[in-house]
């Protein structure tokens, strides 16, 4: 049975909606667009990235589209110049955090995070570079993993696991120093439980995974189709 | 004492500066050839996939991205073990011959010219490429019109004027399309024609300059560069010889590997430039040129008709080996001509036009060598790398590090001749800065290392006599 029809207000516009859906599900649904990095469709939003945050009438915080119900009569509003603020500072930290060399990057051209910054208009970076000394894991025989590049935004953890059942990635650490990890910490070309699918590697908004060998520029993901298997598993479901 | 700084020398890729040390009476004590900048390219990519070096050290240089991209591609091909298909070694070498005519236009017209055709005494406001321009508008316009028929060469065969990505471990990215061909093939001939004329102008020109061809930097050296195996010119491939300042071959065919048995690394305390010598004749001793006249020089000929026969001309003139640093100009020329007749030649072929241009493999060799002739000479990329493909060591020889010592003998040379410290003009400094010009030096590039480097510390006498040396290896 259907969920009950709501109606609520995208930047003005009176939008369908329905209950138990996304602020950013309904928006989409609805032709409207909200920015986000974490989230791809499909798999289940974690509202980490902080990219989709919109602002909500009669609520002061702004509040992240893809983890928020929608609301009977609920009025969002998804550009205004505190929301590009907001977003802007927030690439700009990702692009501190860690080191992002565009040039030189497999994904050069076909990166989310680039995309992102470039939409955003974020041409120079107004905090200091981190430049932490990460490694890159290229133990597995079909993939790499560049840390330098990661965002953790998730997807692969969440494909892995959610699509591809093996759950070989997880999160360790807090804070600054959270790491991308296979399994227990180990490498990634020792897991077990890696099925080498490379769904995780199509899901990666940026060049931290990547197939082996790919020179710069010549990494073009795939993740339409994994939201594709994505839905047509949930339909099956 | 007095001392002179020319800081920067201008219109040369980089920074570099010149000390001149002057005795009580205004004559020249001594000269330094320093380069001050540091790069650490060696250092920060240990840890990186070795099939990212090409992209990442083509950014040591604006000017000859495709010389690092190619010495990498070819060390990454032997980590790989892999013979790369026939077309993307023709597809290399054409991208190759593209940069020498755009580097070496880029050299000859936009920085050396204004010295050659406004004068070595004219007024430094103008005395560059703009009033170059206003002066000589036809060759200026020919100038920048070489320089575009090679960066647009590189375009349409590597993706990209600068950095291109197309140029990658096993061979190349994508084949040549007929279009591609097509259109180098019609601006070829203007190109060419360009080519000539200004070798033309150029030995015309040349008597002007009997000082500085007597003056700039012509100490006899011995010359290094890579020929192929009947000795004929090689940009892209080949093995590298040494010949002698009396013309004698020393050694022949020196595969790339091999380099560190006949090539030493020397730090200077002057410059963040390494400076290498020929290992048998120790430092600083073993010094040699490479580049243009350097290649010339080891080259028994060409391979090219129209570019053979200058290089006949410019023998029966200058001799063989030829030993002035002001004719690397001339033998630049040279270069171009012969670069533009390769890329019609390797056009030609049909076996370009094959669509086979990329080899795959994973890491069958712990240890890679790419050895090439970069416009300004020979450049070696040497990597080490672990079983998973992590570079963990990593070693590049460029150009211009070769022609250390050669430039700084040159620049002594010429700040003994020219300079008098008594009535000191303008324009002496600028002789001093056009021989180091003259080799055309990638400085950018040539001080790509990091990390503690071997110092070698020496203690000279006011009479130049040697009295101690400190070294730490």
């Amino acid at each position: 049975m259907p969920n009950k029809k709501l109606s609520i207000r995208i930047d003005g516009a009176l939008v369908d909606a329905y209950e138990g859906q996304t602020i950013l599900q309904a928006a989409r649904a609805g032709g409207k667009y909200i920015p986000t990095l974490c989230d791809l469709e499909g798999i289940t939003p974690v509202g980490g990235c902080r990219i989709c945050m919109v602002e909500v009438e009669g609520i002061d915080r702004v509040m992240a589209a893809c983890t928020s119900p929608v609301q009977e009569g609920m009025s969002v509003k998804t550009t205004t110049p505190r929301l590009t603020q907001h977003r802007r500072l927030t690439v700009e930290l990702l692009l501190v955090e860690r080191n992002h060399t565009c040039a030189v990057c497999v994904s050069n051209g076909h990166c989310e995070l680039q995309t992102m910054a470039t939409n955003l208009g974020v041409s120079t970076v107004r905090l200091a570079y981190n430049f932490p000394k990460l490694e890159t894991d290229l133990s597995h025989p079909k993939y790499v993993l560049d840390h330098n590049r990661c965002i953790l935004c998730t997807r692969c953890v969440r494909v892995c696991s959610e699509l591809e059942g093996a759950h070989v990635w997880n999160l360790t650490s807090r804070g600054i120093n959270t790491r991308l990890v296979a399994d227990l910490n180990g490498k990634w070309g020792d897991s077990k439980g890696c099925t080498s699918c490379g769904k995780c590697v199509q899901a990666c908004p940026t060049g931290a995974l990547a197939d082996k060998g790919r020179a710069v520029e010549e990494m073009v993901k795939q993740n339409d189709r994994i939201s594709a298997l994505a839905m047509r598993r949930g339909a099956e479901a | 004492m007095k001392r002179i700084t020319i800081d920067p020398v201008t219109r040369i890729e980089g920074h570099a500066k010149v000390t001149i040390h002057l005795n009580d009476d205004g004559r020249v004590a001594g000269t330094e050839f320093h380069v001050t900048q540091v790069r650490g390219f060696e250092k920060f990519t240990e840890g990186r996939p070795y099939y990212e070096m090409p992209g990442i050290t083509a950014r040591i240089c604006g000017i000859c991205p495709v010389s690092h991209l190619l010495a990498s591609a070819k060390a990454c091909d032997s980590i790989m073990a892999v013979k790369i298909p026939p077309a993307a070694k023709l597809q290399r070498e054409l991208v190759h011959c593209a940069q020498v005519v755009q580097s070496h236009a880029l050299s000859f017209f936009y920085l050396s010219a204004p010295d050659l055709l406004l004068g070595m005494d004219a007024d430094p406001a103008t005395r560059n490429v703009m009033g170059l321009i206003a002066a000589h508008p036809e060759l200026a316009r020919q100038g920048i019109e070489l320089r575009k028929f090679g960066q647009q060469a590189i375009e349409m065969l590597a993706k990209e004027r600068i950095h291109g990505a197309g140029i990658v471990a096993g061979g190349m990215a994508e084949p040549v399309t007929t279009a591609t061909r097509d259109k180098i093939l019609v601006d070829l001939p203007a190109a060419k024609a360009t080519a000539v004329q200004t070798l033309n102008f150029f030995k015309g020109a040349i008597e002007n300059y009997q000082e500085e061809i007597e003056f700039f930097g012509s100490a006899p050296l011995m010359s290094a560069g890579l020929v192929d195996r009947s000795g004929n010119l090689q940009l892209y491939d080949g093995g590298l010889r040494f010949r002698d300042a009396s013309g004698a071959i020393v050694e022949d065919q020196i595969p790339a590997e091999d380099y560190a048995t006949w090539i030493g690394e020397a730090s200077l305390r002057e410059s963040y430039m390494k400076a290498p010598y020929f290992k048998p004749k120790g430092f600083p001793d073993g010094l040699y040129r490479v580049g243009p006249l350097g290649r010339i020089n080891v080259a028994d000929r060409c391979g090219t008709p129209l570019a053979d026969a200058e290089l006949e001309e410019f023998r029966q003139r200058f001799g063989h080996p030829a030993h002035s640093a002001f004719l690397y100009h001339y033998a630049r020329l040279i270069e171009i001509l012969y670069a533009l007749e390769r890329i019609e030649m390797i056009l030609g072929m049909p076996e370009l036009m094959s669509t086979q241009v990329r080899a795959t493999a994973g890491v069958n060799a712990l240890e890679g060598f790419g050895m090439i002739e970069a416009p300004r000479g020979v450049l070696i990329h040497h990597y080490k790398v672990d079983e998973q493909g992590a570079i963990v060591w990593a070693n590049l020889i460029v150009a211009t590090g070769h022609n250390a010592l050669a430039i700084g003998k040159g620049v002594q040379q010429v700040s003994e001749h020219f300079i008098d410290g008594t009535k000191l003009q303008e324009g002496m400094l600028n002789r001093v800065s056009a021989v180091v010009r003259a080799y055309d030096p990638c400085l950018s590039c040539s001080t790509h290392a990091a990390g503690v480097v071997p110092v070698r510390i020496r203690l000279v006498g006011p009479q130049g006599e040697f009295l101690d040396e400190i070294a730490r290896p």
